[in-house]
C-alpha cells in the first residue's frame, strides 16, 4: 500500500510540467565510495564562490552540504546541480529490491496510457452540439438551394405546384396500344388481318405500297397516258367493226369473204411452214367441212335459188355462171382432200382446195373473220355457248390479245393503222429497252444534234457577253454623264426653271416670286456656313476657364448670328448678272425688317429674361447674423461687414444649367415633384450602375409598342394562383427529390433536440470510459 | 388602304408630256440606278436570302442563350424530340417540308430593336447580368414578333418623281389628277364657299372625317371621302377653330366669346365659359385634354372625359394666338410676339422652356410627329427648322417673300407653308430626316389668302382652308400608308369607334395629381 501510495504522490508530482530532480549529492551524501567526487565538487564550489564575488551572481543559495532537520519529501530541491531529476532515480533503491520493480513496472504502465482530458463544461458542449447539427441541416438543406434559385429565376411560378403533365401522345402510338375486344371489333380486325389491310399507320395495303415503290410517277402517268389511248382506238375499232358488219351490200361482203378466204389461206401456208401440227387441224377442219358438205345438198341444183338460176339460166349469162360456181363449189368441197404433207408436187392442189374450201367453213370462218378483231370476239362468245367453249380465248385479257394480235398479224397488215399505234404503244411501254437501243441504233444522229445545240448555246452565251459588254459601257457613260448633268444643273440658275410660272402671273407677284427664288438660291449656300458658324462658335462656349463678360459678349454675338443669317447669305451669292438687282431687294427687306422692329430689341430682352432666370434658379446664400449680438443695436445700426461674413454661409455650387451653352434658350430646371413622385430615387437592387438598369427597362411593354402576342407575354403575371387551391409547401417528390431525402429533413426539423440527445449520449459514453 | 395616288399607275397617262415626265416608279428607299435592260444583267446576288434570322426554340426561353441575332441562318432546333423517330411522321406518313417556323430577315429585326447592344456596360454581378440576359432576350423576341407582324402592313407610302432634272414644284394638281387612278383622283377636291370667309379645318383621328368653320359662323362637318354631310350649322358669331375630339363625334369650336362643344349632328352640347376668347385649339388625344390659347393670354387645359378644366396657365405674353402641339409627347407650344417659343404641360406653372427664334414675333409653328423637329416661322418671313432634341438650334433656315403664315408637319415628315394664297410643300430624305427647304416638292396656288392647314392623317391629301372655301389637294407621299386598325380606323363602324372609346378611356394617361 505505501507503494501504492508513492506511485499516486508521484503521479501527482509528473503532471507538473518539469520536475527538478533532486540532487543526487542528497542520495548519495552518505554514500562512502564517492570521495574523490566530493573533492571534485569541492573545487567547483570555490570556484562559484570566487566568480559570484563579482557581486552579480549572488542569489544562490547555500548547498545543503549536511543532513537538516526538515527534510521532506516535498521540499527537495535540485539546486545547485544542472540535472535534472528523473523519475527512475527516485524509484532507485541503493540496492535493487523485489518490492519495488512491481512498483516501478506499475509506474511504466501508468506513464505508458495517456491521461484523459477533464470533461468540458455543459456551455462548451452545448456548443458543440449545435454547430454539429447547424451543419448536418445546413448539408440537408442545401438541396434546396439549387431549386429555390431556379424559382427566383423563373418567369412565372403557378401554384398549387403539383400539376398533371397532359400527356401528348401521338395518335400512333394511341392505336398501336389499342386491341380489339369486343366480338364485333375482333371480326373487323379478322377481315382487315385476312385480306392485309393495314390496320395502323401508313393506311396503304402491301400491294399499292409496292405499287407505289414500283412505278414513278411520271411512269405512272405515261402508262395512264397509254391506257386512255388504247381504250380510245377500242372504241373506235369497236365503231368500225359495227359500222362494217351493218353494211347490206352483197358485193361488198363477197370482196370481203374473198379476201378473208385468202388470208386464211395464207395462214394456212404459214402455218404449214411453221407450225405444221396447227396446219393438221386445219386440215381436219377442212376436211370437216367436205363431210357436211357431203351431207348436205347446199351446193347442188336442187336449192330454191339453183332452180331458179336454171330457169333463168337460159337466157342468162350472168345466172349461167352463178350456177356454175355453185357447181364447181360443190365439187370442190366434195372433191377428197390428199394431205398436203404427203406430197409436195400436190401442193397447188392443195391450194385451189384450200381456197374453195375455206369460205364455206361457216363457223371456223366466223371465228377467223373475228380473230383479228378481238373486241367483236369478246361479245360473240359472251353470246354464244360455242364461242364459250372455243379456245383459249375468253380467258385471255383483252389487253395482251390485243398485242398479240398486233404482233401476229402486224407484219401481214402493215396498213392497219390501229395495229401501228398499238405498236407504239408496246414500243413505249418497254421505253428502257428501247431507249438502249436508240443509243445503239443512232448514235451519228444524235451526236449532230448534240453538236448543233451546243453550237447554238455557244453562239447564244457569245452574243450575252457582247451584249454585256455593251451594257457596261453605255452604262459607264450613262454614269459620267450624270456626273456631269448635276453640275450643269447647279450651275444652271433657278429663275429658269420658274418662268413658265412666273409668265402666268401678275406683275406683283412676279416680283415677289423672284425675291423668293432668289432667297432660296441663297439659302442653299449658306445654311451650310451658318451652322457650321453655330459649331464653331458653341465650341469656345464650352470652355468653362473664360471669364463671365466675355462669355456673354460670345452669347450676343452668337445670338445675332443665329437671328441674322440673312445678313452673311448676301455675300456669298454668286450670279452676277442679277445681284444688283437682288442687293437692292434684299436691302430693301431688310431696311423694311429693321424699321418694323425698330422698337423692340427682341434679343436683349430674351437675354435680360434668360439671366433673371438663371438668378433666380441660383441658390441662395444664408446669412445667420444676428443683429445686436456682440455690438451695438438698434434702429440703423447694421452689423459689420467682418461679422457678416462670418456668418454668411455661402450655398453650394449647382450643377450646371441645361441651357449654359445654348444661348437662344431657357430650360426650366425646376423640378417638378408630381412627376417625382414617379421617377426612380435610388438604384434597384441587383444594379450597380444605372446603365444596367435602363437597359432593363428600355423596351416598352405596352401594347402600343408591341404586337398583342408580345404584350401578353410581357405581362404575363408572376405568380399564378388557382382561385380555391390550397398551396402546400414544397415537397421533395415535387420536384424529383426521392422521398428518404425528404424524411431525413422532416425528421430533422420535427424534433431536433432528438439528434442532440443522441450526440450527448454519445459524448457521455466516452466520458464515462475515459472515467 | 388606297390611300396613296401613285402617278404613273394606274389610269395611263393621256398626253405625251406626261408620259416623258414620269419615270418608272421607284421606291423611296431604293438607291438612284440607271434602268437597265431587263433580264441583260442577272443583279447582284441576294445577301437578303444568306441573312436570315430563326428564333430560338420557344421553349428555352427560360436558360436564356446570350446568342442573339445571328447573321447566319441558323439551324432550327427540333422543338420536340420524340423517343420514337417514326412517330413524329403525321397519321398519313407526310412530312413538313419546312419545319418550324418562317424565317425573319435580320434587318427588319434590326429595326425594332431598342437596346444598342455596342454600348458597353460596367462589368456586373452575375445576378444583374441575369437580369440583363432577361431583358435582352425579351427585346430580341418582342422585337422578332414585330419584324413578324411587318408583314401585315401591306401599302407602300407614294410618292412623287420629276424626270431627270424635272422640278416635281412644277407638276400642278391637274396633273396629278390626271394621272392617278380614279379612287384618289376624288381626294381632290374644292369647295367653293366665298361667303362665310376663310376657313379654318381639321381632319379627324383616323382621316375620314372633316370640320371646317368660317370665320362668319359656318360650321359644317363631312365625312370627305364620301362626300358625306354630316351637320351643317350657323352659330352667328365669328368662328376662331374648330377642332374634332376624340372622335368624330364631338366638335370643339372656339367662337368669338367662348368654346362651344358640338356633335356630329351639330346639336350645341355644351358652352363652356371658363374658356372664353378662345383664339386656337389643341386637342391631346391620349390625355383627353383640350388645349386652348386664348386673347386673355391663357392656356387652359379641359379635360373632355370629366369636363374639369385641369390648368390654367399663364403664358404673361400677352395674346396667343399660334399654338401647336408635340404629337410625340403631347408639349403644347406657343408662339409668342417677342420671337419666343415657349414649350407649356399643364403640371407646371412655368413653361418647360423657352426658344428664341425669330427677331419678330412668331406666326406660325409646326412640330413633327416624331417630336425631333419644330418649323417655325415669324414676321421677319423667315422659316425655320430647330432641332427639339435638346439642342433646340435651327437646322436650316429659308426666307420666305411673304413669311409664312401657316405651317403643318406631315404624318411623313413633309411640311407645308401657306403664304398669302400660295401652299408651298417641302420633302426630306425618308422618314426620319427633316424637310429640305431648298426645293419645295409641290406648290399650288389658291383661290384665297390661306387661313387653314392640315394634312389628312392616312390619306395622301392636304387640307387647305381658304378664304374661297376649301380645297383639298393630292401630295403623294404625305401620310403613313398603313393605319393601325385597332387605334385609329378610317373604315370602322359605330359600333367598333364605341368600343375603341371605352378602350381609349381606359388607357387615359393621368397626370400624376389630378383629382378628376
Amino acid at each position: 500500500m505505501t507503494a501504492n501510495r508513492l506511485a499516486e504522490s508521484l503521479l501527482a508530482l509528473s503532471q507538473q510540467e518539469e520536475l527538478v530532480d533532486l540532487p543526487k549529492d542528497y542520495l548519495l551524501s552518505e554514500s562512502e565510495d564517492e570521495g574523490d567526487c566530493d573533492g571534485e565538487r569541492k573545487h567547483q564550489k570555490l570556484l562559484e564562490a570566487i566568480s559570484s564575488l563579482d557581486g552579480k551572481n549572488r542569489r544562490k543559495l547555500a548547498e545543503r552540504s549536511e543532513a537538516s532537520l526538515k527534510v521532506s519529501e516535498f521540499n527537495v530541491s535540485s539546486e545547485g546541480s544542472g540535472e535534472k531529476l528523473v523519475l527512475a532515480d527516485l524509484l532507485e533503491p541503493v540496492k535493487t529490491s523485489s518490492s519495488l520493480a512491481t512498483v516501478k513496472k506499475q509506474l511504466n504502465r501508468v506513464k505508458s496510457k495517456k491521461t484523459v482530458e477533464l470533461p468540458l463544461n455543459k456551455e462548451e458542449i452545448e456548443r458543440i452540439h449545435r454547430e454539429v447539427a447547424f451543419n448536418k441541416t445546413s448539408q440537408v438543406l442545401s438541396k434546396w438551394d439549387p431549386i429555390v434559385l431556379k424559382n427566383r429565376q423563373a418567369e412565372q411560378l403557378v401554384f398549387p405546384l403539383e400539376k398533371e403533365e397532359p400527356v401528348i401522345a401521338p395518335i400512333e402510338h394511341v392505336l398501336s396500344s389499342w386491341k380489339a375486344r369486343t366480338p364485333l371489333e375482333q371480326e373487323i380486325f379478322n377481315l382487315l388481318h385476312k385480306n392485309k389491310q393495314p390496320v395502323t399507320d401508313p393506311l396503304l395495303t402491301p400491294v399499292e405500297k409496292a405499287s407505289l415503290q414500283a412505278m414513278s410517277l411520271e411512269e405512272a402517268k405515261m402508262r395512264r397516258a397509254e391506257l386512255q389511248r388504247a381504250r380510245a382506238l377500242q372504241s373506235y375499232y369497236e365503231a368500225k367493226a359495227r359500222r362494217e358488219k351493218k353494211i347490206k351490200s352483197k358485193k361488198y361482203h363477197k370482196v370481203v369473204k374473198k379476201g378473208k378466204a385468202k388470208k386464211a389461206l395464207k395462214e394456212f401456208e404459214q402455218l404449214r411452214k411453221v407450225n405444221p401440227a396447227a396446219a393438221l387441224e386445219e386440215l381436219e377442219k377442212i376436211e370437216k367441212a367436205r363431210m357436211m358438205e357431203r351431207m348436205s345438198l347446199k351446193h347442188q341444183n336442187s336449192g330454191k335459188w339453183a332452180k331458179s338460176k336454171a330457169i333463168m339460166a337460159k337466157y342468162d349469162l350472168e345466172a349461167r355462171q352463178a350456177m356454175q360456181e355453185q357447181l364447181t363449189k360443190n365439187k370442190e368441197l366434195t372433191q377428197k382432200l390428199q394431205v398436203a404433207s404427203e406430197s409436195e408436187e400436190e401442193e397447188g392442189d392443195g391450194e385451189e382446195v384450200e381456197e374453195l374450201l375455206v369460205p364455206d367453213a361457216v363457223n371456223e370462218v366466223q371465228m377467223n373473220v373475228d380473230r383479228p378483231n378481238p373486241w367483236m370476239l369478246r361479245s360473240c362468245t359472251s353470246d354464244t355457248k360455242e364461242a364459250a367453249t372455243e379456245e383459249e380465248v375468253p380467258e385471255q385479257l383483252p389487253e395482251p390479245e390485243a398485242h398479240e394480235v398486233s404482233e401476229s398479224e402486224g407484219e401481214e397488215r402493215p396498213v392497219a393503222e390501229e395495229d401501228i399505234l398499238l405498236r407504239e404503244f408496246e414500243e413505249r411501254r418497254s421505253l428502257r429497252k428501247r431507249s438502249e437501243l436508240n443509243q445503239d441504233a443512232e448514235p451519228a444522229g444524235s451526236q449532230e444534234t448534240k453538236d448543233s445545240s451546243s453550237q447554238e448555246v455557244l453562239s447564244e452565251l457569245k452574243a450575252l457577253s457582247q451584249k454585256l459588254k455593251e451594257n457596261h459601257q453605255s452604262r459607264k457613260q450613262k454614269a459620267s454623264s450624270e456626273g456631269t448633268v448635276p453640275q450643269v444643273q447647279r450651275e444652271e440658275p433657278a429663275p429658269e426653271e420658274e418662268e413658265p410660272l412666273l409668265l402666268q402671273k401678275p406683275e406683283r407677284v412676279q416680283m415677289l416670286e423672284e425675291l423668293e427664288k432668289e432667297e432660296c438660291f441663297q439659302n442653299k449656300e449658306v445654311s451650310r456656313p451658318v451652322l457650321e458658324g453655330h459649331w464653331s462658335e458653341k465650341t469656345p462656349n464650352n470652355h468653362p476657364d473664360a471669364p463671365k463678360e466675355k462669355k456673354k459678349k460670345e452669347q450676343m454675338i452668337d445670338l445675332q448670328n443665329l437671328l441674322t443669317t440673312q445678313s452673311l447669305s448676301v455675300k456669298s451669292l454668286a450670279v452676277p448678272t442679277i445681284e444688283m438687282l437682288e442687293d437692292e431687294v434684299e436691302r430693301n427687306q431688310r431696311q423694311m425688317i429693321k424699321e418694323a422692329f425698330a422698337g423692340d430689341d427682341v434679343i436683349r430682352d430674351f437675354l435680360k429674361e434668360k439671366r433673371e432666370a438663371v438668378e433666380a434658379s441660383k441658390p441662395k446664400d444664408v446669412d445667420l447674423t444676428l443683429p445686436g449680438w456682440g455690438e451695438w443695436g438698434g434702429v440703423g445700426l447694421k452689423p459689420s461687414a467682418k461679422k457678416r461674413r462670418r456668418f454668411l454661409i455661402k450655398a453650394p455650387e449647382g450643377p450646371p444649367r441645361k441651357d449654359k451653352n445654348l444661348p437662344n434658350v431657357i430650360i426650366n430646371e425646376k423640378r417638378n415633384i408630381h412627376a417625382a413622385a414617379h421617377q426612380v430615387r435610388v438604384l434597384p437592387y441587383p444594379f450597380t450602375h444605372h446603365r444596367q438598369f435602363e437597359r432593363t427597362i428600355q423596351t416598352p411593354i405596352g401594347s402600343t409598342w408591341n404586337t398583342q402576342r408580345a404584350f401578353q407575354k410581357l405581362t404575363t403575371p408572376k405568380v399564378i394562383t388557382k382561385p380555391g387551391h390550397i398551396i402546400k409547401p414544397i415537397k421533395a417528390e415535387d420536384v424529383g427529390y426521392r422521398s428518404s431525402s425528404r424524411s431525413d429533413l422532416s425528421v430533422i426539423q420535427r424534433n431536433p433536440k432528438r439528434v442532440t440527445t443522441r450526440h450527448k449520449k454519445q459524448l457521455k459514453k466516452n466520458c464515462r470510459l475515459s472515467c | 388602304m388606297e390611300t396613296a395616288p401613285k402617278p404613273g399607275r394606274g389610269v395611263p397617262p393621256k398626253k405625251d408630256k406626261l408620259q416623258t415626265k414620269r419615270k418608272k416608279p421607284r421606291r423611296y428607299w431604293e438607291e438612284e440606278t440607271v434602268p437597265t435592260t431587263a433580264g441583260a444583267f442577272p443583279g447582284p446576288p441576294r445577301k437578303k436570302k444568306n441573312r436570315e434570322l430563326r428564333p430560338q426554340g420557344a421553349k428555352s426561353t427560360h436558360i436564356l442563350k446570350k446568342s442573339g441575332i445571328s447573321k447566319k441562318p441558323q439551324v432550327q432546333k427540333k422543338p420536340r424530340e420524340w423517343k420514337n423517330p417514326e412517330s413524329q411522321r403525321s397519321l398519313s406518313g407526310a412530312q413538313d417540308p419546312f419545319p418550324g417556323p418562317a424565317p425573319v430577315p435580320v434587318e427588319v429585326v434590326q429595326k425594332f430593336c431598342r437596346i444598342d447592344k455596342s454600348r458597353k456596360l460596367p462589368q456586373s454581378k452575375a445576378k444583374t447580368r441575369s437580369r440583363l440576359e432577361v431583358a435582352e432576350a425579351e427585346e430580341e423576341e418582342t422585337s422578332i414578333k414585330a419584324a413578324r407582324s411587318e408583314l401585315l402592313l401591306a401599302e407602300e407610302p407614294g410618292f412623287l418623281e420629276g424626270e431627270d432634272g424635272e422640278d416635281t414644284a412644277k407638276i400642278c394638281q391637274a396633273d396629278i389628277v390626271e394621272a392617278v387612278d380614279i379612287a384618289s383622283a376624288a381626294k381632290h377636291f374644292d369647295l367653293n364657299l366665298r361667303q362665310f370667309g376663310p376657313y379654318r379645318l381639321n381632319y379627324s383621328r383616323t382621316g375620314r372625317h372633316l370640320a371646317f368653320g368660317g370665320r362668319r359662323g359656318h360650321v359644317a362637318a363631312l365625312d370627305w371621302v364620301t362626300k358625306k354631310l354630316m351637320c351643317e350649322i350657323n352659330v352667328m358669331e365669328a368662328v376662331r377653330d374648330i377642332r374634332f375630339l376624340h372622335s368624330e363625334a364631338l366638335l370643339a369650336v372656339a367662337q368669338n366669346r367662348w368654346l362651344h362643344i358640338y356633335d356630329n349632328q351639330g346639336i350645341e352640347l355644351h358652352c363652356i365659359r371658363r374658356c372664353d376668347r378662345v383664339t386656337r385649339l389643341e386637342f391631346l388625344p391620349f390625355h383627353f385634354l383640350l388645349a386652348t390659347a386664348s386673347e386673355t393670354g391663357f392656356l387652359t387645359y379641359l379635360d373632355v372625359s370629366v369636363g374639369k378644366i385641369v390648368a390654367a396657365l399663364n403664358a404673361r405674353a400677352g395674346r396667343l394666338d399660334v399654338m401647336s402641339q408635340n404629337p410625340y409627347n403631347a408639349v403644347i407650344h406657343l408662339g409668342h410676339s417677342n420671337g419666343t417659343v415657349s414649350l407649356w404641360s399643364p403640371a407646371m406653372k412655368e413653361p418647360l422652356a423657352k426658344i428664341l427664334c425669330h427677331r419678330g414675333g412668331v406666326r406660325a409653328l409646326a412640330v413633327d410627329s416624331t417630336g425631333t423637329y419644330m418649323a417655325t416661322s415669324g414676321l421677319d418671313h423667315q422659316l425655320k427648322i430647330f432641332d427639339l432634341r435638346g439642342t433646340f438650334q435651327p437646322l436650316s433656315t429659308r426666307t420666305l417673300p411673304h413669311g409664312a403664315g401657316h405651317l403643318a408637319f406631315s404624318q411623313r415628315g413633309l411640311l407645308v407653308a401657306g403664304m398669302g394664297d400660295v401652299v408651298n410643300i417641302w420633302a426630306g430624305q425618308g422618314k426620319a430626316s427633316p424637310p429640305s427647304l431648298e426645293q419645295p416638292y409641290l406648290t399650288h396656288r389658291l383661290s384665297g389668302p390661306v387661313h387653314g392647314l392640315q394634312f389628312c392623317p392616312f390619306e395622301d391629301v392636304l387640307g387647305v382652308g381658304h378664304s374661297g372655301g376649301i380645297t383639298s389637294m393630292l401630295v403623294p407621299g404625305a401620310a403613313e400608308p398603313n393605319f393601325d386598325g385597332l387605334e385609329s380606323n378610317p373604315y370602322r363602324s359605330r359600333k367598333q369607334r364605341q368600343e375603341w372609346e371605352v378602350k381609349a378611356l381606359l388607357e387615359k394617361v393621368r397626370l400624376p395629381y389630378w383629382r378628376a
